[in-house]
């Protein structure tokens, strides 16, 4: 699904030229105010045009026609950047599209396998309807495995092609429609109606269509708005000065009605007004590519408002599994027997923490790893009520476990748990790693440190974070010691151990309370109410339908790392908004010095002093400053698309930064562009006054 | 320019920045009811007015009841004081038994005092009787200025209080802005005034014979009062002499205290303070100029105390600070400068630069700083005649008061509008840094960009519309004086300075026709209103938020960078908006000029 684009795809630039000339519609224009007037501008230099082609006017028509021309351009250049941002999306929903035709469904008459089968199309599933899917059957709706466990290969959604199981109760009991069971059987309760389901959402999402505009999207269009009344008035109320000032000069002209809406439309934001749509929906389409599907664009902005993130140690923090670093003998025990012991009672236990056991005895005390039926030993697996696991091998019993349990089966072979290593066990724990004691028989041979291992690079993620000034919270089912001694190690700014579903929702409470927008993700069915409460709530693609609908995003990847980068994406969409809208602002000092100069300087010839750009005369000026507003949407609309670069810094160096590069550059870029596209008009030689 | 007379601009702001803390600090403990010096005095007072009207102290209003009040207050002051003036031939206190005022000027009249404008189109020594003054104008200057300093305080509390209903009750905050503020200092400087001779009695005007004689060619009228042209077709003349001249009085100290210090502006005489008895000695110029921004400068640091910052007032004295002393300081340029227009101009040009207009006693140094402070503020009242600066000297307090009489602006009204523009900045500036943008731990949104957008558009809109109209029409036309680019700045000023409720005017219009007070009255209303319903507004929504706590990713208000960004904001949105109109003005003028 995470379908890559090239930025210059020729097919999407086609697809997406051809659209611009559709959108100019008045009545698509009018729910964006800022481009509406200028395609009103168009509209009205037209007229002036024809009309000036039967009755000559102060303004030549091929002035007229260039202006006009350049107006239609700039409005057809912002609904160009529109279509693009749009065009990426619509791929990926006409992938989606095809996994969502429409497949026969054995509903089943009652909640279970052998219950009667009647074959219905997918459509017809209404949520509560139980269906049984087989080997090699798409699964028709969103669902909740109830009986069966079964592989299912998601990959129509999530990209990825390892099947994963899905089985009944558990975190692992959500189905998607439109993906594949590889084997075995399971039976589903349907839990969405038609149009409603995770496919339908997701591709409402990514096409745009449901799009609504955010908060502070619809609060700087407010802001643009009024803007732009301002220049209205500023330039309309021109006529009748330059009335005034024509008899009080007794020469020239009054400004015409072309130059005004030149003038007008060059000073109204038409910049970020004619990007604003697509940096909206190039931001929903960066979530899309980082494989996170938002339920809203209300969503994606708030996580850049995030202060503090809840990440679960176990697979963020934490590569999710304790390795072993070190051997510790009890008094009289040689290192190297109780490294051979831990390896043989780990030959067969394929965890993690059994391999990197075997792992350490190899590396540092050269025990080489043996085959274990060649040693004729039997594996003794870890099963909850002896939390012991290890070999029998030649009558000889060896046995790893947590101490209180090794301590009670030593005990029972007449054996007696060594003082020596009780203080060891506690060392350990104290450090905040986990003591697994070994014994042969009945002796104690000594004790394994398993250790969690953060994640590498984590640190430095968290220091970013920092300078963002965003809070980290580690949640962990761990003791406070253990959750503490990972904490300083991956250098989080606080933690949550022995978290229970409550601790977590009262602590997503308490940040609230005090005014911070809380972000976490979860995929449990117990992490609903929390995913719920959350502002930003990241829902794991694997975990459980509860999870997904509590949560406002879903990551298809199902990786908690995923939600920096989500921040990350927020944030630089509001951003793109700021500077661009900064850029835009910035430009009409540049613009008035333009044509202002131009417009009065028949009545005032002595105002061509304000012509600090020694602009070849009042035609080329005026449309110089027209092309470039319209070549600079053009020039941005990668810039509007890809977003701002984001660097994790304070706010105070990004403003800094930003206001160096879109404030200045704003003002200096156009006397610049407009001198360039100046000089090459007046080398055409069309305007010679 | 002259180093005594950037010495002495050099002083006045040094003794104003000395001013801002006690003062500020005190008004802040006023607002929040906290222990101050004339508290166990005036307490009293207070209680019993409460009790008097009917006020429950305690009792605090919703934004929108909060603009119910100060809107119905405003309107029976204004019905009250548009009949004083109707009736003042049948009132007491009228010596010089004045006429009743016509009906469309005591309408411009009333508004202009009830909305902080105080716009003149009467000459005050020919038109007012004491009573009318006095018991009418004066009060309007303190209420009206008692307003703003409400209206700011319902805003602040828009900040401080987290998820309420309410921004304070309107009768407290009037009557503890007059009762403890305005009337104590008002006090004291009229004190002061009457000691440098500032005058302050009811005696009818006193008829003296001239020092010197003065003689001068009078035009000779028929009958009818048209006048007689000689055989040339010239108008005809005949010497005459002056012998004796009319010196007026009245209870003018008092009045003069509180229109300098509410940034009213409205002289008690014709041509304001630069009138000797109304600015009499440099000690009286220096105090009156300094009354002017005393309170609204102050006003910040109450602001900056009241949110429990004060580094936030800080940066929103030095904001106004850095954009009105350059432009101060080129006005004083632009006066004193060898300008080609002032050449071979003969008596009026002094060593001191251009002085058509301007009191020798006073100097072009004092002029600018006037000029500029009173526009800069929008007091409004004068020293000099701006309509004689040169077109460079005279586009500073136009360009002032265009940026929307934010840069310290009226008492109250000036940060209010000030708090907005910082509103629409960290709005940009809070996206620019990847957050929804949050002041003062509120979090700016859309309700609050469209307030802040009415504030911005209203008074923007009301000069380009009204000058335009005024620009074109018959009647708009006939007040002006000069032909060219200066007839134009001259409508451009007056609807800037009615719309932003400054009241200054660059004379030479004749305004005081039906047009000219109903149009400008209209501009007053919405200049002032316009601005104070989306101000209580705003306070009703920030009122009701949470509050969002700094972190190292909340955009800081208070440093340099953030200064400069604010600064950046208000002038390109100031420019932009009048760009065209400027050019067409003062612009034109000077190109013209300098040629």
């Amino acid at each position: 699904m995470a379908v890559k684009h090239n930025l210059f795809d020729w097919r999407l630039i086609g697809k997406a030229s051809a659209e611009s000339v559709i959108k100019l519609n008045p009545l698509y224009q009018v729910r964006k105010p800022v481009m509406f007037i200028v395609e009103i501008g168009s509209i009205l230099t037209t007229v002036l045009f024809v009309y000036s082609l039967y009755k000559p006017s102060g303004d030549p028509p091929l002035f007229i026609l260039a202006v006009s021309l350049w107006l239609w351009f700039t409005v057809i250049f912002a609904n160009f950047a529109e279509s693009m941002a749009e065009g990426r999306g619509k791929a990926q929903a006409e992938n989606l599209r095809n996994s969502r035709r429409d497949i026969s469904a054995k509903l089943l008459a009652a909640p279970t396998h052998d219950a009667a089968v009647t074959v219905v199309a997918s459509p017809k599933l209404r949520k509560g309807d139980c269906v049984l899917v087989g080997a090699g059957d798409i699964i028709p709706s969103d669902g909740d495995v109830i009986e069966g466990v079964a592989s299912v290969n998601e990959s129509a959604i999530t990209g990825e092609s390892a099947p994963v199981i899905r089985e009944s109760g558990g975190d692992r009991s959500a189905v998607t429609g439109g993906t594949l069971v590889v084997s075995d059987w399971l039976v589903i309760r349907i839990s969405a109606n038609p149009g409603e389901t995770f496919i339908d959402r997701m591709i409402s999402m990514v096409e745009g269509a449901k799009r609504q505009k955010t908060p502070n999207e619809i609060a700087l269009d407010i802001l643009l708005a009024g803007l732009t009344i301002i220049f209205l008035i500023a330039t309309v109320t021109i006529v009748p000065f330059s009335i005034f000032s024509v008899k009080a000069a007794g020469a020239g002209s009054p400004v015409s009605v072309t130059t005004i809406t030149a003038l007008l439309v060059c000073l109204i934001p038409t910049t970020i007004g004619g990007l604003l749509s697509a940096i909206g929906i190039a931001g929903m389409d960066r979530m899309i590519q980082a494989n996170v599907i938002a339920m809203s664009g209300r969503a994606v902005e708030a996580a850049g408002d995030v202060d503090v993130l809840l990440l679960d140690k176990t697979g963020t923090i934490t590569l999710g599994n304790r390795y072993a670093t070190e051997f510790i003998p009890a008094k009289g025990v040689e290192i190297q027997q109780l490294a051979e012991a831990a390896q043989l009672s780990s030959l067969a236990d394929e965890t993690p923490e059994g391999r990197s056991i075997v792992v350490l005895a190899e590396n540092e005390y050269g025990i080489r790893e043996r085959d274990i039926h060649a040693l004729h030993a039997e594996f003794v697996p870890f099963t909850a009520h002896t939390r012991m696991s290890g070999v029998n091998m030649d009558g000889v019993e060896i046995r790893k476990g947590a101490s209180d349990a090794v301590a009670e089966y030593v005990k029972k072979q007449g054996g007696a748990f060594p003082a020596d290593v009780i203080n060891i066990v506690e060392g350990i724990a104290r450090d905040g790693a986990t003591p697994l004691v070994v014994a042969k028989g009945k002796s104690v041979l000594g004790v394994i440190r398993l250790k969690d291992i953060v994640k590498g690079g984590i640190k430095e993620r968290f220091h970013e974070l920092r300078a963002m000034g965003i809070k980290t919270i580690m949640i962990t089912g761990d003791n406070p010691l253990t959750a503490a001694a990972v904490a300083s190690d991956a250098g989080v700014d606080d933690f949550l151990a022995e978290a229970t579903p409550e601790a977590k929702l009262k602590l997503i409470r308490q940040y609230q309370a005090g005014g911070k927008l809380v972000a976490m993700t979860g995929d449990g069915t117990n992490d609903a109410p929390a995913l719920a409460q959350a502002d930003v709530a990241v829902a794991m693609n694997s975990g459980t339908q509860a999870a997904k609908e509590a949560g406002n995003m879903v990551d298809l990847d199902s990786n908690p790392t995923k939600l920096i980068e989500i921040v990350e994406i927020g944030k630089q969409l509001l951003i793109t908004r700021g500077t661009l809208t900064t850029f835009s602002i910035a430009n009409d000092v540049a613009k008035y010095f333009a044509i202002l100069p131009a417009a009065f300087l028949s009545i005032y010839p002595e105002l061509g002093a304000l012509n600090i750009m020694r602009l070849a005369n009042p035609h080329t000026a005026i449309l110089s400053a027209v092309i470039f507003n319209a070549i600079i949407i053009v020039i941005l609309i990668p810039l509007a698309l890809k977003g701002v670069k984001y660097r994790p810094l304070g706010a105070q160096a990004l403003l800094r930064n930003n206001l160096l590069i879109y404030g200045l550059g704003g003002v200096a870029v156009p006397f610049v562009g407009i001198k360039l596209i100046d000089m090459l008009i007046s080398a055409l030689n069309i305007f010679t006054k | 320019m002259t180093e005594n007379g950037l010495l002495q601009i050099g002083l006045y702001f040094v003794t104003l920045v000395l001013l801002i803390k006690p003062l500020g600090s005190y008004m802040a403990d006023v607002y929040d009811d906290a222990p101050h010096i004339f508290r166990p005095a005036l307490k009293p007072v207070e209680r019993l007015l409460y009790r008097i009207f009917g006020v429950k102290d305690d009792d605090d209003m919703s934004w929108k009841q909060y603009t119910a009040s100060v809107l119905v207050f405003t309107l029976f002051g204004g019905i009250l004081l548009y009949l004083q003036q109707r009736f003042q031939n049948h009132l007491p206190l009228n010596p010089q038994g004045f006429p009743a005022v016509s009906w469309d000027s005591s309408i411009n009249t009333a508004v202009s005092f009830l909305t902080n404008t105080n716009w003149q189109g009467y000459g005050g020594e020919s038109t007012m009787s004491y009573l009318t003054q006095m018991a009418g104008l004066a009060v309007h200057n303190f209420l009206s200025a008692a307003t703003g300093m409400a209206v700011l305080a319902a805003l602040i509390r828009g900040f401080t209080r987290r998820s309420a209903q309410t921004i304070g009750n309107f009768w407290v905050d009037l009557t503890r802005s007059t009762l403890y503020i305005l009337l104590p200092l008002s006090i004291v400087f009229t004190l002061v005034l009457v000691s440098q001779g500032v005058v302050q009695n009811f005696k009818p005007y006193k008829t003296v014979p001239l020092m010197q004689k003065v003689t001068y060619d009078k035009p000779v009228v028929d009958s009818q009062g048209n006048p007689v042209k000689d055989a040339s077709g010239k108008d005809k003349t005949e010497p005459a002499a002056l012998t004796e001249q009319s010196l007026p009085g009245g209870p003018a100290a008092s009045q003069i205290a509180i229109k300098q210090l509410g940034t009213n502006g409205g002289g008690f005489f014709n041509v304001n303070s630069a009138h000797p008895y109304e600015n009499p000695t440099p000690l009286s110029n220096f105090l009156e100029a300094l009354a002017i921004l005393l309170i609204p400068a102050a006003l910040c640091y109450t602001f900056g105390k009241m949110i429990g910052d004060t580094r936030q007032g800080w940066a929103v004295l030095i904001t106004m600070f850095v954009i009105l002393i350059p432009l101060l300081i080129f006005c004083y340029y632009a006066e004193t400068a060898d300008a080609p227009y002032v050449k071979g101009l003969g008596a009026a040009i002094s060593s001191g630069g251009n002085m058509e207009g301007k009191e020798v006693r006073i100097g072009a140094a004092n002029s600018a700083l006037w000029a500029a402070v009173t526009t800069a503020a929008s007091n409004g009242s004068v020293n000099a005649m701006h309509d004689s600066f040169s077109p460079l000297g005279g586009l500073v307090p136009m360009f002032l008061i265009q940026l929307g009489e934010i840069i310290f602006g009226g008492v109250g009204s000036g940060l209010y509008g000030m708090i907005i523009f910082v509103v629409i900045a960290v709005f940009v500036a809070g996206l620019m840094v990847g957050r929804t943008p949050e002041y003062l731990g509120k979090k700016i949104e859309a309700f609050e960009m469209k307030m802040a957008a009415l504030v911005i558009l209203i008074p923007a809109v009301c000069v380009l519309l009204g000058t335009g109209a005024a620009v074109v029409l018959k009647d708009g036309i006939a007040g002006i004086a000069n032909p060219g680019p200066h007839g134009f700045s001259e409508i451009l000023y007056a609807f800037s300075s009615c719309a932003n409720n400054n009241g200054s005017a660059f004379a030479g219009l004749s305004v005081n026709t039906p047009f000219y007070n109903i149009l400008l009255a209209i501009v007053m209303i919405a200049g002032r209103f316009g601005v104070i319903v989306p101000v209580l507004a705003v306070a009703g929504s920030l009122a009701q938020k949470k509050y969002v706590p700094v972190g190292s990713g909340t955009l800081p208000t208070h440093t340099p960078l953030f200064i400069v960004f604010l600064i950046g904001i208000i002038i390109i949105v100031g420019a932009l908006t009048f760009l065209p109109a400027i050019s067409l003005g003062p612009v034109a003028e000077h190109v013209i000029a300098a040629k």
